[in-house]
């Protein structure tokens, strides 16, 4: 009964943090497979979580939130575009300014704005995504095992969870099924081969900002008017780079980098249930090292210890036409 | 969508278009590349259902032509016309959309697509790729009863042998509805058995009416190939010929040129023991493409032995091998009788140099200089650890600009300045930069790759001198070079290099423009020593 | 990545006064137009900026404790650059000096001053180091790419650290997660006490000896990159690889080389901070300072002389920034780390944009010469 309960909670909180992480990871997936490195995932997800929270309170919809939210995102997406596609900066310093400035311009408007310290003001519950109850998850509530998986894990998410649940089969479908998928996979491996076929390798990698700014702007929507109520500084607390992380440890593939951001969930939800747990045979295990558990094993994958990750092979490197 | 209307307008058009009129043309093209000229009023027709060969040496503007023509790049002057009419070329897309297709020299393949996906790509026929492929799937059989050109649509390109790599370059242009095929450079990484599938797609297709287009500088394709040739040099257009009137030797000589033969002074050889001995040498390029293949040769005190070759034919990866930048895959190199280590990393280049072996490399801005730095770090790369120049822990920066002043005073390089950043002097000065660093310090052995390659008249007087000096002095000269003038006028002997072999030897007094050409071309003559020496 | 400090034959002072100037123009007045936007006057505000950061002998000494940190910074992304790297792991490698200036501050800080400050500094720079070891290692000898495995680290750092003030170095019976203070032979002396035995009065402040640590990298950062053997390998290598390889020069060792002397630097941080100031081991000490250093050696352009001007330009920002948000409540600091993202979106990611079109406007004489031949 203890641990089913125990289980039950640290899958739903598994849920929780997951969701801007996949997000995340899946806007990173678009701007890679195109051939864009993005270490801005951090500055966008913060971006949209000040917009999403600024525009809620003030308007008290969550959807304008989320619109908000969205278009703040793709306004940084689009300055990366520019920097690094237009202009071909170095992709890698465009995102660290991105992330750096963002971190900056939140609290200043939101102190500017609401005259509170680098914060929002608490946004209302009817500015909110607010949990969804399904029919019957409350009267099942206190029945064990299959309705308190009903109640607790089925149900009882906000909007955003299930959306970005719902978003990783229609991702997916999108990069494997479409024309665009099949030219976004095409420009990120072998701009030369979409350049030559006629298709033009910039208005490829715009679209896939585009995509990347939307997802991290739900992501960071999620995160200030769905998980929380306000926006606070710092509030992905380098979930963006955990992001990155899980694209990598997916290998830049859908379902697993799904699983790769289940998995480091799953680390964090665990690390904050086992805090002080004396583990029989194990003893307490430090908090850190789950939590470093993701980064390590990043490294690790990367440095091709564990397994390979090969990232597609023209991202990070802007288009010049060869002579 | 846009496969089948590309497809019904060839329908349109004809196989042969109209009679007489040329399928493409184009005239008066200029292209220039910062000062390069590369293509300077250059006019070819070609003939509807013809193969029609351009050949040029390596930088003859072959290639820039046909990315013109592909709307690669765009002409700075001059008129591309399509079954006679101008047409627009503004990029790729307007070249599929009237009815031309290219087959790059390095494939424009997505590695990690399937042939199907590849072949679609720009021209799936919906938002959906299922619809796209199935109907590329159909056309990709038709094409395959048609032409023979089978290839399994759902391969991953990237485990695919390149010679079928090259068959879906094909197969994506005619599933464009190309009726004009340009392919530049087709044979170069391919084995002589795909080569000869290559002719027989190609024979093929315009048995069926299509028109291509085969840019090479190989002469063997063009005789078994072509129906016309047009002869590129240096960005110009010497002549079109038919194919039947002209035989190998007479358009090896127009393609080599005959430009004012430099005359060197040199009293005769007087070699002395093989310092640099070579045996069985075997080399991959980078890309894993055997280069060289079973190369034996050796270089004696006081001689300057040229290897001849129209380049792409091994001598590149020959020099680096020797120099310790590019692995050996087989055979030994000594030199002054001690065995050289396999080489492929920067400790082996500096092992090669303590061991005696100066190098000056092919490209100059690529490997021999490091352009940012100033003349005097650029002219002791290699150099830079020797205790002349580290006196104690710091670099003694009077002792590195002084010694490279007086290399470049004794090299002639201008202005002698020491303390000028290397790119701003011009390709022939960065040039004595680099020979006076590798001879300044008179190794035992010298390799020396295309010397005069972008360089001035009176530099290339200058670096000849300086070689002939050498030699008299008793070193041993390995010269590399595309320009046949140099090699005749410097070497002692001339090995002849082809498709990564040596094809004979000739010393210098037998040489003849005609049959190091022949030779060069693949064939062995009689009268020349067949063999490595 | 190569590129960074790359070739140009513009004139010095364009490439490294103009250019710098221009980028930074920009920025300052986005910064004025945002700060007009939240309805405050922009020249009042960099007024005061000014006077908070240099108006007075206790905010020069301020100032000159935060361009210490982003000199030491700074030259670490710098010589990272030279190699052709980007090292975003300054942040991590900061901590981790923090921690091995820290290890001597507890366990040796009754030694002899001089013998236990000197013996922080070394183990700050070996600690900053080896962090900046391991990537330079991963990326020459396994081909992981630096950026995210140096990203990686700061994390695996701030873990670390964690873990260790949390479980380790937790001063008994006490909350917060800090060390006990050093014994005072293992603190760096403050600038305004040296001064003080000299009978000069500056005004209490941060500033400590590890401006002169700074001052002395600068120097020695100049000597190492453009004279020493292994400066001039590092540089070739980040200029051109393959010439590199041609002149028997191992682009594998340089980076391992460049990777451990960046993190050293940034290590030192750890010698400001812990035994300069907090005289303890305690969290999140590195403030960002690290990801300052890739501003300061985008707009230095990996030059010491650039970057001491840079570092001095942040200085002022973060002492300048903390003071304005006195006088005008709603322009905090945070005003500062915008500046900061725009210098580097400016002078890094958008180089192109005008440093080539400035640049153009000086060089098609000197260009025109060079390819006539």
């Amino acid at each position: 009964m203890e641990a089913v309960t125990w289980i039950v909670l640290v899958i739903d909180a598994t849920l929780r943090v997951s969701t801007p992480l996949i997000l995340a990871a899946f806007a990173g997936m678009f701007a890679e497979r195109s051939g864009v490195v993005d270490i801005g995932l951090e500055g966008k997800m913060l971006g949209a979580a000040f917009g999403a929270a600024a525009a809620a309170y003030v308007t008290g919809s969550p959807w304008i939130g989320l619109l908000a939210g969205i278009g703040t995102s793709v306004a940084l997406a689009m300055i990366h575009a520019f920097a690094c596609v237009t202009h071909k900066g170095n992709q890698v310093v465009s995102g660290m300014a991105l992330n750096i400035l963002v971190a900056g311009l939140g609290p200043v408007l939101s102190l500017a704005w609401f005259g509170q310290g680098g914060q929002t003001p608490m946004v209302s519950d009817a500015g909110r995504f607010r949990p969804l109850h399904f029919p019957f998850a409350d009267r099942l509530a206190d029945v064990p095992f299959l309705a308190q998986i009903y109640s607790e894990i089925v149900s009882g998410h906000n909007l955003i969870v299930y959306l970005a649940l719902g978003m990783v089969p229609l991702a997916a479908w999108f990069i494997y099924k479409t024309r665009f998928g099949l030219r976004l996979r095409a420009v990120g491996e072998a701009p030369e081969a979409v350049d030559t076929a006629g298709i033009s390798v910039a208005g490829m990698r715009y679209r896939a900002m585009v995509v990347c700014g939307i997802l991290c702007g739900v992501a960071g929507t999620s995160l200030s008017i769905a998980q929380n109520a306000l926006f606070v500084r710092d509030m992905t607390a380098g979930m963006g780079y955990l992001a990155l992380a899980a694209l990598i440890f997916g290998k830049w593939r859908p379902v697993p980098t799904l699983f790769a951001c289940f998995l480091f969930a799953f680390a964090d939800a665990v690390q904050a249930r086992l805090q002080g747990v004396d583990i029989p045979g194990v003893g307490i295990i430090p908090v850190q090292a789950i939590q470093a558990l993701p980064y390590l094993l990043t490294v690790l994958l990367l440095a091709g210890f564990v397994g390979k990750a090969v990232p597609p092979r023209a991202s990070g490197v802007p288009y010049v036409k060869e002579r | 969508m846009a496969g089948e209307e590309n497809r019904g307008a060839a329908e349109e058009r004809g196989p042969s278009g109209a009679p007489g009129v040329p399928a493409l043309e184009v005239a008066g093209i200029q292209k220039w590349f910062g000062t390069v000229h590369a293509n300077d009023d250059v006019s070819v027709a070609v003939d509807a259902g013809t193969i029609h060969g351009i050949i040029g040496e390596n930088g003859a503007g072959k290639s820039t032509l046909m990315s013109i023509v592909y709307g690669y790049y765009q002409a700075d002057g001059g008129e591309i016309r399509v079954g006679g009419k101008p047409v627009a070329i503004r990029g790729p897309e307007d070249a599929i959309s009237h009815g031309i297709g290219m087959v790059h020299q390095h494939f424009m393949l997505v590695d990690t697509f399937t042939v199907l996906e590849n072949v679609v790509l720009g021209v799936e026929s919906g938002y959906l790729l299922r619809r796209s492929l199935a109907e590329a799937r159909q056309e990709l059989e038709r094409l395959e009863r048609e032409y023979g050109l089978d290839v399994d649509p759902d391969a991953i390109v990237g485990d695919l042998p390149v010679g079928l790599q090259q068959r879906v370059e094909i197969l994506k242009a005619l599933y464009r509805g190309a009726d004009i095929l340009i392919l530049d450079e087709p044979t170069g990484v391919l084995t002589p058995q795909e080569v000869d599938d290559l002719f027989r797609i190609l024979r093929a297709l315009r048995d069926q009416g299509r028109t291509i287009v085969l840019i090479t500088h190989k002469l063997r394709e063009i005789m078994a190939l072509t129906d016309r040739v047009t002869v590129m040099r240096a960005g110009r257009v010497v002549d079109h010929v038919r194919t039947a009137e002209t035989d190998r030797a007479q358009l090896a000589a127009m393609m080599v040129g005959r430009s004012v033969l430099l005359r060197v002074e040199k009293g005769a050889a007087a070699p002395g023991e093989a310092l640099l001995r070579v045996e069985n040498l075997a080399v991959r390029d980078r890309a894993g493409v055997l280069r060289v293949r079973d190369v034996s040769f050796s270089v004696r005190t006081g001689e300057i032995v040229g290897i001849a070759g129209v380049a792409g034919n091994g001598q590149s990866e020959l020099l680096e091998a020797l120099a310790g930048t590019l692995a050996r895959e087989g055979g030994t190199v000594e030199i002054a009788g001690a065995p050289a280590a396999p080489g492929g990393h920067a400790e082996a280049a500096r092992a090669m140099r303590r061991a005696g072996l100066g190098h000056v490399p092919e490209d100059r801005q690529r490997m021999g200089l490091v352009t940012a730095f100033d003349a005097s770090e650029s002219g002791i790369l290699g150099y830079h650890r020797e205790r002349q120049y580290n006196p104690r822990m710091l670099m003694s920066r009077g002792a590195v600009v002084g010694a490279v002043r007086r290399t470049m005073e004794e090299f002639d390089v201008r202005p002698p300045l020491p303390q000028l950043r290397t790119a701003s002097f011009s390709g022939g000065n960065q040039q004595k930069i680099v020979v006076g660093r590798e001879m300044g310090r008179e190794p035992d052995v010298l390799l020396v790759g295309q010397p005069t390659r972008g360089v001035d008249i009176g530099a290339i007087e200058f670096i000849h001198r300086q070689l002939v000096a050498m030699r008299d002095a008793g070193k041993a000269i390995l010269l590399v070079s595309v320009e046949l003038d140099e090699i005749m006028s410097l070497s002692d002997r001339i090995l002849v290099m082809f498709d990564g072999a040596i094809v004979g030897e000739v010393a210098q007094a037998q040489a003849d423009e005609r049959i190091l050409g022949l030779m060069m071309a693949g064939e062995r003559v009689a009268g020349a020593e067949a063999g490595p020496a | 990545m190569s590129g960074f400090g790359g070739p140009t034959q513009a004139p010095a002072w364009v490439t490294h006064g103009l250019v710098p100037l221009i980028n930074l123009g920009l920025a300052l007045l986005i910064a004025g137009i945002i700060i007009a936007a939240i309805g405050e006057n922009p020249f009042e505000a960099l007024k005061l900026l000014v006077l908070g950061a240099v108006g007075y002998p206790e905010a020069i000494g301020y100032t000159l404790y935060y361009t210490t940190n982003f000199v030491f910074t700074g030259l670490a992304v710098a010589i990272a650059f030279h190699c052709g790297l980007f090292n975003i792991g300054g942040e991590g490698q900061a901590y981790l000096g923090g921690l091995g200036a820290g290890l001597i501050g507890l366990y040796l800080g009754h030694w002899p001053a001089p013998v236990a400050i000197v013996l922080a500094i070394a183990a700050a720079m070996a600690f900053g180091a080896f962090w900046a070891f391991i990537p330079g290692w991963l990326q020459a000898r396994r081909g992981s790419h630096i950026v995210i495995t140096t990203i990686m680290f700061n994390f695996l750092a701030a873990a670390l650290m964690t873990y260790l003030l949390v479980e380790v170095f937790i001063k008994p019976g006490q909350q917060a997660a800090e060390s006990r203070t050093f014994e005072a032979g293992a603190w760096l002396p403050f600038v305004h006490d040296v001064l003080a035995g000299f009978g000069v009065d500056i005004g209490r402040s941060s500033l400590n000896l590890s401006v002169v640590v700074a001052a002395v990298c600068l120097v020695l950062f100049w000597f190492f990159v453009w004279r020493t053997r292994w400066g001039y390998e590092i540089r070739a290598v980040g200029l051109n690889e393959s010439a590199a390889v041609y002149g028997g020069i191992s682009p594998a060792r340089a980076i391992m080389l460049a990777m451990a002397v960046s993190g050293g630097l940034a290590g030192l941080v750890g010698v400001n901070e812990i035994i300069g100031v907090h005289h303890r081991l305690l969290l999140e000490f590195t403030a960002g300072y690290g990801f300052v250093g890739i501003a300061v050696a985008l707009m230095g352009r990996n030059h010491p002389v650039g970057i001491l001007l840079a570092a001095l330009l942040f200085g002022i920002l973060y002492q300048g920034g903390s003071e304005l948000a006195f006088d005008m409540p709603n322009v905090t600091r945070d005003m500062v780390v915008v500046l900061q993202g725009l210098v580097v979106l400016f002078s890094g990611a958008l180089e192109h944009m005008f440093r080539a079109r400035i640049e153009r406007l000086f060089t098609r004489r000197a260009r025109a010469v060079a390819e006539a031949a």
